[in-house]
């Protein structure tokens, strides 16, 4: 009988008696055998070959509407389902927010295996506001910038996303992501590999909508291209200004980002990173810019230096 | 021949004993506490090989990095500077003075680095992979690919600088002159690579300005960690040459002995300078960008911790022990400075990144984190003082 990878990693865990220390409802995170993210890849290089790549006048989009979301976590439930990661029972995802205790007391954020997730605040008036979160698909990824492998790349539909072939496991991807989203296969001893959203590439590449986006039955998620959902964002907002904040999140925040939100409460309450407008990848590039043409303005002086070091050398040598 | 290579290899390496008088003469009750540091250390590596990192780290997604990057790398390459700070001056800028510090930094650079780079690769979760940014992966608009090809291109010439001592040692005359012309040129090739490198490592934070507090967030991180590099750097050479001027004390030559204290305070000199430029930038960063409001809170206090006291008292004692040639201070000054730069890189790695987190939800390293850390150390110190006690690398009297 051939064990399955899952089988094998349980068992060499529990030889190291790891299993024991641990709650189940983690072990999930544990054997995530995601593949989303490798079929993603491989699909985006095959389609790079065929020369399906067309530039796109503007890439793919998702508005979030705040104000809309009921916090049913089906989004949730459907992008496990779709991406072949761990799942529950739809019903276990629905019920959580009317549950006491739930998963919703902890605001909780992106791990192996495990795309998005919803999180709950709460506005002035104590009413809840859900949030989902998942990878914003920067327009200017930090990750893409950080990765010294090149194992994340931008696609022109609009999808980052992550290579699993090439990738080290230095980790500097999710040190530098602004909104904390890739996540890493801890328990993994032999190969490990980062995992996040990719967008179902597979799914708009195919033309249908995302998994999350194509559940939602709230209308909270809206997919379309960017600059159209820009429009309509500033257009919900001028139509309710006492409804929302005058704000579009991920217009301009970090470089900008594929995904927008629109919401009723500052986004500073609901954990977005607020103030930062430029692509923090700038300020590392220029500094590689920079460190580089210092090398070069130093190089004529020390070669100098090491020339006139060597003669005396030389001399020393000749007059011992 | 047979017979030869083994007198070379009882003499030279065994330093004249037999296996037996070798092994007994090891068994002193600090390697009794090296030798337990490296079971545990040991221990540590090969659970993390055989479970992974998250049986064996505290290490999460909100926390990515632990402190086998803030302590064996960030800090580990800082401290093991000399090379680049001493061996330039001495054979650049020709501070021939120096000349007998300059084999023990350069002994001192190879030797972290290599132990930084081998204490990464237990961080990497897919270490065997190590190579794909050199060979084939090039992630150019990474600092850390900047940072690989650096590591890689300076332990390359760390060996060239320490081949002629190795050279001397075997007795190949030859192979000694053509290296030591060769280390001149590694030298002045290791002032961009290293210079590149050091500051690079400040250069990583800069992709997160949301995620490092902003008294530590900075666009001359870079500046900082390479300037504090290099006093860190003459730091470990005042306490590197003052412990084996005393280990050794019987192999070093009397006029060697007689100068040293008078070279120390030369070193004390270069830190202060060191110290006080990094402070004045230190103040130029904090009122540029307005940043003496987060003064007043928490990580503001901790702020003045670590810039009072690691920086500005250091420098208000070296400028007495400068002034009333107080020598015997100035390793214990260089202790101090040391742990500063460690504070310093825990902070920008550790404590200030994601310090909008409570306290109880932050990164503390597990058992087996600060044991392959400590393990990492005593591999520094035995290889050290290996090297020390059979290559030419200290001062020597002439055997008569």
């Amino acid at each position: 009988m051939k064990l399955n990878r899952r089988e094998f990693l349980s068992k060499v865990l529990k030889l190291g008696g790891v299993l024991s220390l641990s709650k189940s409802e983690i072990v999930s995170i544990k054997f995530t055998e995601n593949t989303a993210n490798e079929r993603n890849w491989k699909l985006y290089e095959k389609r790079k070959e065929e020369g399906k790549e067309a530039p796109l006048e503007d890439s793919y989009a998702v508005l979030v509407d705040l104000t809309r979301c009921i916090g049913c976590r089906r989004c949730e439930w459907a992008c496990n389902e779709w991406n072949k990661n761990p799942n529950q029972p739809i019903e276990e995802f629905e019920k959580s927010r009317f549950q006491k205790p739930s998963v919703f007391d902890k605001i909780r954020r992106t791990h192996a295996g495990n795309f998005t997730v919803v999180n709950r605040f709460y506005d002035s008036e104590g009413k809840p506001v859900y949030v989902k979160k998942q990878c914003m698909h920067c327009l200017e990824p930090s990750c893409a910038s950080a990765c010294f492998v090149e194992a994340f790349v931008r696609t022109p539909e609009g999808p980052v996303l992550y290579n699993p072939s090439v990738c080290v496991g230095c980790r500097y991807c999710m040190v530098a992501c602004p909104f904390d989203i890739p996540a890493y296969e801890y328990y993994d001893a032999f190969a490990p590999q980062v995992t996040k959203c990719t967008f179902c590439f597979d799914r708009i590449t195919e033309g249908k909508k995302p998994a999350c986006v194509t559940i939602c039955s709230a209308n909270a998620l809206i997919f379309g291209k960017r600059k159209e959902l820009i429009r309509l964002a500033h257009k919900i907002i001028e139509d309710n200004p006492d409804k929302y904040v005058p704000y579009v999140y991920g217009e301009h925040d970090f470089g900008g980002t594929s995904w927008l939100y629109i919401s009723n409460v500052p986004f500073e309450k609901l954990g977005f990173p607020v103030g930062f407008k430029e692509a923090p990848r700038r300020y590392t590039e220029n500094y590689l810019f920079a460190i580089k043409v210092l090398e070069i303005l130093a190089a004529p002086p020390l070669v100098y230096l090491a020339y006139k070091a060597l003669k005396e050398h030389e001399y020393e040598k000749d007059h011992e | 021949m047979g017979n030869k290579s083994g007198s070379f290899f009882k003499e030279k390496v065994l330093l004249g004993k037999s296996w037996g008088e070798y092994i007994s003469g090891l068994l002193t009750p600090w390697n009794l506490v090296a030798g337990i540091i490296i079971i545990f250390g040991l221990y540590a590596i090969i659970y993390r090989l055989l479970f992974g990192l998250g049986p064996a780290t505290n290490l999460s997604d909100e926390y990515p990095w632990g402190i086998w990057i803030a302590f064996d790398i960030l800090v580990g390459i800082a401290l093991a500077a000399p090379g680049l700070a001493v061996a330039t001056s001495i054979h650049l800028f020709g501070f021939k003075d120096y000349h007998s510090f300059a084999r023990p930094a350069v002994l001192s650079s190879l030797v972290g680095y290599v132990f930084a780079v081998t204490a990464l690769l237990f961080d990497l979760g897919r270490y065997y992979r190590v190579y794909y940014p050199i060979i084939w992966s090039w992630g150019l608009t990474s600092v850390l690919f900047l940072i690989g090809w650096h590591f890689f291109l300076y332990i390359i010439i760390s060996i060239v600088e320490w081949l002629p001592a190795f050279f001397e040692w075997t007795g190949l005359r030859k192979a000694q002159e053509i290296f030591s012309k060769l280390a001149i040129w590694a030298t002045a090739l290791g002032v961009i690579i290293a210079g590149g490198h050091q500051s690079a490592l400040g250069a990583l934070f800069l992709i997160v300005p949301e995620k490092l507090h902003p008294l530590w967030y900075s666009p001359l991180l870079p500046l900082f960690f390479l300037v504090s590099a290099l006093f860190g750097g003459v730091a470990i050479v005042t306490i590197e040459s003052s412990i084996s001027h005393r280990a050794f004390e019987e192999y070093i030559p009397h006029e060697e002995h007689e100068v040293f204290p008078q070279k120390l305070l030369g070193l004390a000199k270069a830190m202060y300078i060191l110290l006080i430029l990094y402070l004045l930038l230190k103040i130029l960063d904090l009122i540029h960008y307005h940043k003496v409001v987060y003064l007043l809170s928490p990580y503001g206090y901790w702020y003045l911790v670590e810039t009072i006291g690691f920086v500005v008292l250091p420098i208000l004692i070296l400028a007495n022990v400068i002034k009333y040639k107080w020598s015997k201070l100035v390793p214990f000054i260089g202790v101090w400075v040391a742990l500063g730069v460690i504070l310093n890189r825990f902070n920008v790695c550790l404590i200030a990144y994601k310090w909008y987190i409570p306290l109880s939800q932050k990164y503390y390293p597990s058992w087996m984190e600060v044991a392959l850390s400590l393990c990492m150390v005593v591999f520094i110190i035995i290889t050290t003082r290996f090297m020390l006690r059979r290559l030419p690398i200290l001062p020597r009297k002439k055997e008569a």
